[in-house]
């Protein structure tokens, strides 16, 4: 049609210039719903990531909110009712922070003297489904769920590591 | 003594790599095919050296030489040999040295190709090649180093280190730790390998689009040279992530076949932007666009699969707390700000060279809904990205990090994946260059009335959820749309040769491999789409404890507690093994053996399901718990699956297409004479 189009658009991806009003409109309208998607679904998917003590801290923010606990499981505590499938035990505070570990002495040591420092917060939890293999002394666990009013936690979620096993990047046997 | 000779192969791969690196960056500088020669044999030599060092591996791996570090780490005496061989991959330091092999096995057989036509792209090839096989080789020789022993100091204090300390003694644990059981699985052993050639192999269409940049060289030369390279890495890719899904639901016994664990998003986003890629390189071979979008794609590709080798195998991503454990992680990152610094450099260098030919007219052409695949695989890419930065990004800015699960991104992909679908059904029938609503329309309505008729049928058997709807009907359409063109072709080919119908569809899909291959690509899609949406929307699940004799019944399947029986194996496991008959409608279908296996050696149980699967549906059903001395009782979890198997199906179909496309061609000049053809169009064009 017009033979003027001589000089290109300098984008990545090649467009008339005659017709380009229509393209930049559905890439935008594309982009835009990209966008809408990403936002409107990081707020509804969105975890707090906290240590057992900032929850202990802010329990009443959080309550009933979605939250991402990590601690050490304390071994004496595990009851497993197998008929219900639920599980209880404690979970004992470790450091958020990598660095913080890296100078304490690295996750498996930090793991081992949290299980035995009673004076680390603790707090109980709750969790509905079958016992996962990992579930032990002394390992990492990582619980996704929410915090109920009695102050125990009630997991929907339970990763497990092996202090053990730190180094090896194993994904973890959990429940759903 | 092994150990110091693999170490020196090593060493000896890693110097001549980075002399090939000089040699041929000063050989293509200096116009000198005697130095650009000298890069290449540098090139080649690096393959049998590296051989060398992992046959030296695998030899102390397969002799239980606990000395080595490594070998303690991963293997243990009561592994079978096929496990001892393949823990090459079964840690860090050894994936590196596996990772550094590939690239230069995959390098040097580009070098043994003919490239009198591409000369000027052999030293820049070779330059990045090296440059990349020299960063893994470097990493396992200062950082990695899967040699480092096991010796006693003087001092009584124990220390790892390639060589002997003065005065120390070498010390030889009597066993290793072996490999974690639920990697000691047959998905296990061929999932990495197959992750990592698809990762290695989209370095050389890497390496000839950088080739392609510094000479400036913008025609689609380098992405024919590298077409197949394309397809083979997607292909190896694609099946290694379909492996890692089968593994997960045989064996880490939560019914389900993908987490959206970091690690997953990891090997998923090289996988996005390669098939981005694979879409859009046709445009620019057809039409002469994208180019300058084409490189970048490619080069986001190495970076993605970069980063990739580096989250999979360092273990820094399994908690979001640990994202500096290891010591190679900042050089990982330096190496990836790098090589985006200079490739996207050297894009903007050449930013008027790599000009369009052609430009789009028509919103519905094909090469305008080739855009939108492309824009919404870049939706996939920003959806995964960010859920992975995330954390670092809310904890940089509010000082709290915040996660997202899984439910972010089902629901931020959802729509995404339900489009590429949709366009997988409309594509197809768009024509190149101009196509309107009309044209499209007259093509698409038959199709889209097959997909409305399933769409009814669905709804009639009972199904209510308007995803499911729309997922079932895309479908549809996609299927219809699929076989419609390949009647089309046939008949087509049938009239005008008189060819007999499997004659013409063979020849037919012979002739244009990518397009039909690609074809059978979409319907392994469509089918894996059946078994998501089948697992993902109807799974149903229930649990309970049994007595023998006692059943649960769950949908129309009723499973019966047997027997349990418990024991220990040669290999170091204590088993405990259900018997469970499962009937259908009230007819015995058979016998499930749900097990736990407690491995000794490494304290660690691991549950493996019992199976039995049906294109229908699965019945998935995990041994919980047990009375331990009775074994009068015990408890299971059961999952009904429907049509999950149409997931695994789809992957063969996939497979299948894809080796289809990329099976080589018995006339390569067909190409180059479309490409003549195309040029000679251009020039008459211009003088018009």
């Amino acid at each position: 049609m017009d033979a003027s189009s001589v000089t290109q658009p300098q984008t990545a991806l090649p467009m008339r210039s005659g017709g380009r009003a229509k393209f930049i409109v559905g890439a935008v309208l594309i982009f835009a719903a990209i966008v809408y998607l990403i936002v409107s679904s990081t707020s509804a998917g969105a975890q707090y990531f906290l240590t057992v003590e900032e929850l202990e801290a802010r329990a009443g923010e959080m309550q009933g909110r979605e939250v991402r606990v990590s601690g050490v499981v304390l071994g004496d505590t595990i009851e497993y009712d197998s008929q219900n499938l639920t599980i209880r035990f404690s979970v004992a505070n470790i450091p958020g922070d990598h660095k913080e570990i890296e100078r304490l002495g690295g996750m498996a040591t930090v793991l081992k003297q949290a299980a035995q420092d009673s004076s680390l917060a603790r707090m109980r939890v709750v969790y509905e489904g079958v016992k996962p293999d990992l579930l032990k002394n002394e390992a990492q666990a990582i619980m996704t769920g929410k915090l109920g009013e009695d102050g125990v936690f009630y997991a929907e979620e339970l990763l497990l590591k092996c202090p053990t096993k730190y180094e090896e990047a194993v994904p973890e046997q959990a429940g759903k | 003594m092994l150990a110091n000779f693999g170490f020196g192969a090593l060493l000896l791969a890693f110097v001549i790599s980075l002399y090939g690196i000089g040699a041929a960056i000063f050989g293509a500088r200096k116009n000198s095919l005697a130095w650009v020669e000298s890069a290449r044999a540098a090139m080649l030599l690096t393959f049998p050296l590296i051989t060398l060092t992992a046959l030296a591996l695998v030899t102390l791996l397969v002799r239980g030489d606990y000395q080595v570090q490594y070998v303690y780490n991963v293997t243990s005496s009561t592994m079978p040999l096929y496990l001892k061989i393949t823990a090459l991959w079964g840690g860090q330091a050894g994936s590196l040295l596996f990772w550094s092999w590939l690239l230069a096995a995959f390098a040097s057989a580009v070098m043994l190709r003919r490239w009198d036509r591409d000369r000027e792209f052999q030293p820049w090839v070779i330059a990045v090649s090296l440059v990349t096989l020299a960063f893994f080789l470097g990493m396992s020789v200062f950082l990695e180093n899967p040699f480092e022993r096991f010796w006693q100091t003087a001092g009584g204090q124990q220390v790892v280190a390639l060589f002997q300390p003065a005065g120390a003694l070498a010390v030889s644990p009597p066993d290793g730790r072996g490999l974690n059981p639920l990697l000691r699985h047959p998905g296990m052993i061929i999932h990495p390998p197959m992750l990592y050639l698809g990762f290695v192999s989209f370095v050389i269409p890497f390496a000839f689009g950088i080739a392609a940049l510094i000479t400036g060289r913008s025609d689609d030369r380098w992405i024919r040279v590298t077409r197949r390279w394309t397809l083979v890495a997607w292909l190896f890719l694609s099946l290694g992530l379909i492996l890692g899904s089968r593994w997960a639901y045989d064996v880490l016994g939560w019914g389900g076949y993908w987490a959206w664990d970091p690690v997953e998003i990891a090997a998923l986003n090289p996988w996005i932007s390669g098939t981005a890629f694979l879409h859009s390189v046709m445009i620019q071979e057809k039409k002469g666009m994208f180019k300058r979008w084409n490189m970048i794609l490619i080069i986001l590709t190495f970076l993605l699969v970069i980063l990739g080798t580096f989250l999979t195998r360092s273990g820094v991503l399994t908690s979001v707390h640990a994202f500096a454990q290891s010591a190679i992680g900042p050089l990982f990152f330096t190496f990836i700000a790098l090589s985006a610094a200079i490739s996207l450099g050297l894009l903007l260098w050449r930013w008027n060279e790599f000009r369009d030919e052609g430009q789009m007219t028509s919103l519905l052409s094909r090469e305008a809904l080739f855009l939108v695949n492309n824009l919404l695989f870049m939706g996939l890419l920003a959806v995964c990205f960010w859920g992975m930065i995330y954390p670092l990004i809310s904890e940089l800015f509010t000082g709290q990090k915040v996660t997202v699960g899984p439910p972010f991104y089902e629901r931020a992909t959802g729509p995404l994946w339900v489009a590429l679908l949709a366009l997988m059904g409309i594509a197809p029938l768009s024509a190149w260059g101009h196509s309107t609503a009309k044209t499209l329309g007259k093509a698409l309505w038959l199709p889209a009335l097959a997909s409305l008729a399933a769409v009814g049928a669905v709804f009639a058997s009972g199904v209510r959820s308007p995803w499911a709807l729309a997922g079932f009907g895309l479908v549809a359409l996609v299927v219809t749309v699929t076989l419609y063109d390949y009647i089309r072709g046939v008949r087509a080919r049938m009239r005008s040769t008189g060819e007999s119908p499997f004659v013409a569809l063979w020849r037919l899909v012979g002739r244009y491999r990518r397009r039909y291959g690609g074809y059978i690509v979409h319907l392994g899609v469509v089918m894996m789409a059946l078994g998501v949406i089948g697992i993902e929307m109807f799974q149903t699940e229930t649990q309970g404890t049994l007595q023998r004799g006692e059943s649960l019944r769950l949908g129309r399947y009723e499973v019966t507690f047997r027997s349990l029986a418990i024991f220990d194996t040669e290999d170091g496991r204590n088993v405990a093994r259900a018997v469970m008959a499962v009937s259908r409608d009230g007819q015995p279908v058979g016998e499930l053996y749900p097990r736990r296996d407690f491995y000794f050696d490494s304290g660690q149980p691991m549950t493996i399901p019992g199976l039995r699967s049906t294109m229908e549906d699965d019945v998935y059903i995990l041994l919980v718990d047990w009375e331990p001395i009775s074994t009068e009782n015990a408890t299971f979890k059961i999952y009904v699956n429907p049509l999950v198997n149409w997931l695994w199906l789809g992957g063969m179909v996939f497979i299948v297409g894809m080796m289809v496309a990329a099976w080589p061609s018995k006339e390569p000049e067909l190409d180059e004479r479309r490409a003549a053809r195309r040029a000679a169009v251009k020039v008459a064009a211009v003088g018009d």
